[in-house]
């Protein structure tokens, strides 16, 4: 008896499994709309949660924003669907699968989030016609746009970034040949993301005499103390932090423990949220980080999304975390995302264009000042100009501090990176990607 | 009723000896086989390709892997997604460095370095039992982490680590659609199936088994436990290494070493003690679960139409495959192979049960 109760159980449990599998299998049929579909991968669970949930709250926030207060792009309203990866590869991969189709004209384009998933897709992009943005992170050498045809690391490199850091270093200790027999240890998140600077920390190091120490931190980065131990050992004089999440924090706690001054640490980009620094409490004052173009604060298009989206009960997250540095961020790589439909929209017509189509947009971004001011981001952001053969625009970044209590910019700093020692780098490491792939190079010269 | 062999008599060796003796086995099985190789490519799209039945086909045959050590051998590992490793950065290695090299020619060569490598870690074996080697097999695990993102030679000198693959051509078929992958895969499962299906009822099987009922008496009947334990292995790493080279080149595409965590080692064992120990039917169904059903527990609220926030989802994905795990195992401690076993039982003596 009771076997059979177990039994009918189980055929239950079957017949949903099968039920959804078929659910899964039969593409919903869409009706030709006015919509414009933006996937969303997002990460609001597992180790890096405090870092992926202001970003995807800034990114769908701007979405509706754009939705709520212009009726959409040009008359083309923003649909979305968020899927979450958990910055794990291969849930990244399978998100992406399942949301490049979707929407009346498919995926508009990706932003992945992740260095791991944007090197796992980039191979698919050739054959599905989709850009990927990679915002201030992926692939340093898809700034080639002649090899990497769908890539778009807009706002810089980890290549730019690290050469950036060097250049600041050397001006603090009165030009980078003074930097000769000097030490710099790189912490690193030992995954694509905190191997990509390395190559050109090495190509600097050649150039200026400096030792690189190269000090990888496993994932999710809580166990550091073997890390520190060396730190302490080698006596770097100065230490780069190229982690994320829960590792940047527990970083800066191993250096007030390891009595490492943090005036001498400075982070990459994704280094530099209030996540980072807070739960080191004072311990974290006099850290410092790249940070490019969205600084926290509240500007014209805060006041806009308080009003338009949080207002009526809309707001994706809660109304005080407006304005963090990582939920800028999301909103920074949503405006860029809609200014490129914006522009391919002059060219190709106000409706639901294609991820083709949002590539030439995408290629042809001229995000200048008044633009900027227009969209309510003034301060928050530099220009952005891009070209066929150009993906990342000529990106500078400043240095902010953490004084205790917020993020101070150091003014009058400035840096961009020195694109004499990275353009050769991107050439060889494009070319070689394109004799793996055997891609024939794109002419941009008839493409226009 | 349905299920009896009444009436079906063998009269000769090769009848009795057959890998299905039952007809309606093999009626069943044919249909299987038509369903997946025909029905499946004209009626899945790419999404259910790529994302559910390639993974799915792969970790198959890496599951089958585990299990002729696991659970035919009895020797324990949770070290096998290393093994997967060094099949998939040997078939890299061997595609870079020689490019004109028939696909099928590389993926036997990553199977047997995966076999050496494998044979090497399975050397304590021969003295320690049970948890200890499970313990010596997580060596293999973190050595071949270390060796894959530390040496750069293995992954050509990436700047970031991770390598990617060129696109696989043999006979001048190129594998690039997801229906082409899916079906090559099927095809490569379909073989290695039937391999292990003869192995494990053959001598060499059964020196398995015997070692892992008892390893004394086996020794004591005349089978050599270095052999035995040592074959088990390198069968084992073959299968698995293949599976790794493919997952590498049919899946990922690019991949750094993380691809191949302990998480993954952890999985395969999972998939083999929820289908079933010893069981090849077992790790169909345990890949299956642990492959396709937390996707489709992601998925099924937003077809339902439930308004969860995506981290909602995410949890509820967890909490429900977690209990589901509990309930399979309370239910049926022997795994899904054994209820499917039950199932054909009673279909036997419908409709009279005892």
């Amino acid at each position: 008896m009771r076997q059979a109760a177990k039994s009918r159980l189980l055929a239950a449990a079957a017949g949903a499994v099968a039920t959804t599998i078929l659910a899964t299998a039969s593409v919903p049929a869409h009706a030709q709309a006015k919509e414009q579909f933006f996937p969303v991968l997002s990460y609001r669970t597992g180790a890096y949660a405090p870092n992926g949930v202001p970003f995807a709250n800034g990114y769908v926030d701007y979405l509706k924003l754009v939705n709520a207060r212009d009726g959409g792009i040009g008359g083309v309203k923003i649909t979305f669907e968020e899927c979450e990866t958990g910055y794990a590869t291969d849930r990244g991969v399978e998100c992406y699968e399942r949301l490049k189709g979707k929407g009346p004209t498919g995926a508009t384009l990706f932003h992945t989030l992740s260095t791991g998933i944007t090197f796992a897709v980039t191979d698919k992009t050739f054959a599905d016609k989709i850009p990927i943005v990679t915002a201030g992170y992926g692939r340093a050498d898809s700034v080639d746009g002649t090899v990497f045809g769908w890539n778009f690391p807009l706002g810089g490199t980890y290549w730019d970034a690290a050469d950036m850091l060097v250049q600041h270093i050397g001006k603090k200790e009165g030009g980078v040949d003074k930097l000769k027999g000097k030490k710099i240890a790189l912490v690193y998140h030992d995954s694509p993301y905190g191997k990509e600077p390395i190559a050109l920390l090495q190509e600097r190091a050649k150039m200026h005499g400096y030792e690189l120490l190269l000090l990888p931190v496993t994932h999710p980065g809580v166990e550091q103390k073997a890390t520190w131990l060396q730190v302490r050992q080698q006596r770097p004089d100065y230490v780069f932090l190229w982690g994320w999440g829960v590792m940047n924090s527990t970083a800066i706690k191993e250096a007030v423990a390891t009595g490492y001054p943090r005036e001498k640490m400075y982070g990459v980009w994704w280094s530099g949220a209030e996540q980072d620094v807070t739960p080191a409490g004072d311990g974290a004052k006099g850290y410092s980080s790249l940070v490019f173009q969205a600084p926290s604060g509240q500007g014209q298009v805060h006041r806009d999304m308080i009003k338009h989206v949080y207002d009526k009960g809309q707001g994706t997250g809660k109304k005080e975390e407006i304005g963090e540095v990582l939920y800028n961020r999301g909103l920074t790589a949503a405006m860029m995302s809609v200014e490129a439909v914006k522009r391919a929209q002059i060219k190709y017509g106000k409706k639901p264009l294609k991820g083709e189509e949002v590539r030439w947009g995408l290629e042809n971004l001229a995000i200048d000042d008044a633009s900027i001011k227009k969209l309510g981001f003034d301060g928050f952001m530099t220009p952005v100009s891009t070209s066929c053969a150009n993906h990342s625009g000529d990106p500078t970044a400043g240095i902010h501090t953490w004084d205790g209590k917020k993020w101070i910019i150091e003014k009058g700093t400035r840096l961009s990176a020195d694109q004499q020692i990275i353009r050769p780098m991107i050439r060889a490491s494009a070319e070689k990607y394109a004799a793996e792939k055997k891609i024939t190079r794109r002419d941009c010269a008839k493409e226009q | 009723m349905f299920y009896r062999e009444n009436g079906q008599f063998k009269t000769t060796y090769a009848a009795d000896q057959q890998m299905l003796p039952i007809l309606q086995d093999r009626v069943f099985m044919a249909a299987v086989l038509v369903i997946a190789f025909v029905a499946v490519p004209l009626l899945a799209n790419d999404y259910l390709f790529l994302s559910l039945l390639i993974p799915f086909l792969i970790l198959t045959l890496a599951a089958i892997g585990l299990n002729l050590l696991v659970g035919y051998c009895g020797q324990i590992s949770i070290g096998h997604a290393a093994f997967m490793a060094v099949g998939a950065y040997a078939a890299y290695n061997i595609a870079l460095r020689i490019p004109q090299l028939n696909f099928l020619v590389v993926l036997v060569l990553a199977g047997l370095i995966a076999a050496a490598v494998g044979m090497l870690f399975g050397i304590p074996s021969l003295r320690i039992k049970g948890l200890y080697l499970a313990v010596a097999t997580l060596a293999a695990q973190f050595f071949m982490d270390w060796v894959f993102a530390r040496v750069k030679w293995f992954t050509d000198y990436a700047g970031s680590g991770s390598v990617s693959t060129a696109a696989i051509e043999m006979f001048g078929w190129k594998v690039d659609t997801p229906t082409e992958k899916y079906v090559f895969l099927l095809a490569i499962l379909t073989v290695f199936t039937i391999v292990a299906k003869n192995l494990v009822r053959g001598h060499i099987g059964r020196a398995w088994m015997a070692m892992r009922d008892m390893d004394v008496a086996a020794e004591v009947i005349g089978i050599r436990p270095v052999y035995a334990k040592l074959s088990a292995f390198a069968v084992s790493s073959f299968y698995v290494g293949v599976a790794g080279a493919l997952w590498g080149f049919m899946h990922l595409g690019s991949w750094e070493p993380l691809a191949f965590n302990l998480t993954l080692s952890l999985n395969l064992l999972f998939m083999i003690i929820i289908g079933g120990m010893g069981s090849l039917l077992g790790s169909y169904f345990g890949a299956a679960f642990i492959v396709v059903l937390p996707i489709l527990l992601n998925q099924i609220p937003t077809l339902m139409g439930m308004p969860l926030t995506t981290a909602m989802i995410s949890h509820l994905e967890l909490m429900i495959f977690g209990a589901l795990i509990v309930f399979f195992l309370i239910v049926e401690p022997h795994g899904l192979a054994r209820l499917w076993a039950v199932g054909k039982e009673k279909l036997r003596l419908w409709p009279f049960p005892h």
